[in-house]
């Protein structure tokens, strides 16, 4: 019994090994080169108004300079010894943290939840759900200053931190939900019948599975509330604001290129951190 | 393995599957209904002994999955109640019934190594981490793959999940294992020598086994007993060769194996029986016992049981026969199949004749005959 077993299995065994599906391996036509030069104009259209503030973020004049006539680090100076940038820095750097802490925890719970439920309930609190996403900020804003009024929130951290997460919940939850879209709920099951709470069953097997849309949800919504300016606007206060919100008054009030460089250190931030679940992502696949 | 034997070799010495004798599963008018037309799983009782390889066998929707997720937990019941060894399990959520399950797709935890998977219900009972290490050892050497132990389930194959599933299953000593139709997924050969593996581990384990599937032939092959679903209930539970042999209903008869059935109607069941002019004897013993047996009733024979004589004169005393006409003949290797049409409308049927016998020939006009004591009356 046990060498025909063997045999058998060793037949099958490398036939199985899974392997990632190359893009050339789908046999589509190959790109016509007009659409990749339309797509690289759409993508420099995207990318290089951002760029520009690099090379402006390196000048020493004193007003807005393109291009800049020589090379100094005086902006990047001014933005970290002057206490009203790097403060606001620092709130934006608090608020985006805790905002996007609970959105993730909030859009976590939503698609899980979401995930169980069928029909017209479900689809009606996902859409919902999405209502930030659609509602021009403005409107957001002035709904979130009116309600915040009444209940002391605005100026306060935890106002900023409510109306950011209630933002991002939106794209955590869509990740969530896609990555749940690969997850077998057999899983729950198994762990149910070894013995694991449903707890437990959450904490060692959906999220390990699951972790990688939450992540990114996280980015995500860190994202959206770190560069997030309208409704920040409205509630600001003297004591506290974000750094759109004193980039914005370094245009409009102050005309100060030290924006210049502080824009350029958001770009890269941003990037870094979109490239977090990137990097994570390849080193899980060569494992 | 709540005893430890220090050889690796034999993981499970006898003793061992003595001390867990398994678990009595009890069903008493269990129902589920999802309030759609007809429950899924009405009113059945069901007696699961300790150590015993239960299967439940049905077509897809008879029910037999419903009542294996009742056992297990991942449905509550409408009515009816399910105790292990007397206790009401009823209310009990699923991970507090310790029972193993295998499942068909494997469900193995795909970020999970080979014995990361196996250690998952060990480490939920917070064991400490050499014992962990020891019986996963020991459960892997007793289904037989090791040297996996780092790889995760996708660098497996098959037939070696199912393998790892199994060892993850019953690591924890379960109070008994549940099988939802766990070959479904894999090709012929692996299915037949895993049916093999999954006899010796329920010899060697000893524990209670629930088996689900819709493949007559691995029910008969694994089972001590079958239960046999159909619509929502259970139509008959005996030993393999007790449904096989002594079906109460035509259902249970076509379902496993094949058969010649002659209907009767609601027929007088006395020392013979009539089936189109013709009286045939009925042996003691032979008539089911099914309470709707009077009202529709029909004769079984199945294709081992029928001989073929050239005419009425070769046919031995006291066999029941009856004319029939050879539409086809297979070459099965070691028989023969005679596809026959019986009678003067051609019923259809077959019989199984000897591999050798090149007497007959496709439309030959033969009589087919029969020991009384080889035919079934069932319910119809």
């Amino acid at each position: 019994m046990t060498t025909v077993l063997t045999e058998i299995e060793d037949e099958t065994v490398d036939a199985v090994v899974p392997r990632r599906p190359r893009r050339r391996d789908r046999g589509v036509d190959p790109i016509p080169w007009w659409l990749i030069v339309v797509g690289v104009i759409v993508a420099l259209y995207f990318i290089l108004p951002t760029l520009f503030v690099i090379p402006m973020s390196f000048s020493s004049a004193s007003t807005f300079q393109f291009p800049p006539k020589d090379f100094s680090l005086k902006l990047y100076e001014n933005f970290f010894t002057n206490p009203v940038w790097l403060g606001s820095l620092g709130n934006s750097v608090l608020v985006a943290t805790l905002a996007s802490l609970l959105a993730t925890i909030v859009g976590t719970a939503a698609a899980l939840g979401l995930h169980q439920l069928t029909g017209k309930l479900a689809g009606f609190v996902r859409t919902l759900l999405m209502v930030s996403i659609v509602t021009p900020s403005i409107v957001i804003a002035v709904a979130v200053y009116i309600s915040f009024l009444q209940w002391h929130l605005v100026g306060s951290l935890g106002g900023y931190v409510l109306a950011h997460a209630a933002i991002g919940v939106p794209f955590v939850l869509v990740s969530v939900t896609s990555a749940l879209g690969g997850f077998d709920p057999k899983l729950l099951r198994a762990s149910a019948s070894l013995g694991a709470t449903p707890l437990r069953t959450f904490l060692r097997v959906t999220m390990p599975l699951i972790s990688r849309g939450i992540l990114t949800g996280a980015i995500f919504a860190f994202v959206t509330s770190f560069d997030e300016v309208v409704i920040a606007l409205f509630l600001r206060s003297p004591t506290f604001q974000t750094l759109p919100v004193q980039m914005y008054n370094s245009v409009t009030v102050e005309i100060d290129p030290t924006i210049a460089a502080s824009s350029s250190l958001v770009v890269v931030a941003v990037t870094i951190i979109f490239l977090v679940p990137q990097l994570i992502g390849a080193r899980k696949r060569s494992r | 393995m709540t005893t430890s034997t220090k050889n690796a070799a034999t993981p499970v010495a006898p003793s061992d599957a003595a001390a867990r004798q398994g678990t009595r599963i009890r069903l008493e008018n269990v129902t589920k209904d999802y309030g759609l037309a007809i429950p899924a799983v009405s009113n059945i009782s069901l007696t699961i002994e300790p150590g015993e390889f239960m299967t439940l066998l049905g077509p897809s929707g008879s029910g037999k999955t419903t009542t294996l997720n009742l056992i297990a937990g991942f449905e509550t019941l409408t009515t009816g109640s399910i105790s292990f060894n007397g206790t009401d399990v009823g209310t009990l959520p699923p991970h507090k019934r310790n029972l193993g399950m295998l499942f068909q797709n494997y469900a193995l935890f795909p970020h999970l190594t080979v014995v990361q998977n196996v250690a998952y219900p060990l480490r939920e009972r917070r064991m400490p981490k050499a014992e962990i290490a020891r019986k996963v050892a020991e459960v892997l050497q007793l289904v037989q793959l090791t040297g996996r132990d780092d790889n995760y389930p996708s660098q497996l194959s098959g037939g070696q999940q199912q393998r790892v599933a199994l060892a993850r299953a019953i690591v924890f000593n379960p109070n008994a294992l549940l099988l939802d139709e766990p070959l479904g997924a894999l090709d012929r050969n692996l299915r037949g020598a895993l049916q093999m593996e999954i006899r010796r581990i329920h010899r060697e384990v000893g524990s209670t086994f629930v088996f689900v599937t819709h493949d007559q032939e691995e029910a008969m092959n694994l089972s001590d007993r079958i239960a046999l679903f159909n619509n929502g209930h259970i139509e008959q539970v005996g030993s393999p060769e007790e449904l096989y042999r002594a079906p109460e209903t035509l259902f249970t008869a076509r379902f496993l194996g094949d058969s010649n059935v002659f209907e009767l109607g609601a027929a007088d069941l006395g020392t013979s029986v009539s089936w189109e002019g013709r009286t045939w004897a009925v042996a003691e013993g032979t008539v089911s016992s099914h309470p709707s047996v009077l009202s529709g009733s029909a004769i079984v024979v199945r294709p081992e049981d029928i001989s073929i004589a050239a005419d009425l004169k070769s046919v031995p005393a006291g066999a029941n026969a009856v004319q029939a006409r050879i539409r086809d003949l297979e070459y099965m290797g070691s028989y023969r199949t005679a596809m026959l049409a019986f009678g003067e409308k051609g019923l259809t049927g077959r019989a199984r004749i000897d591999a050798l016998d090149a007497t007959h020939a496709i439309g030959d006009d033969v009589v087919a005959w029969w020991r009384p004591q080889r035919q079934r009356i069932v319910a119809a």
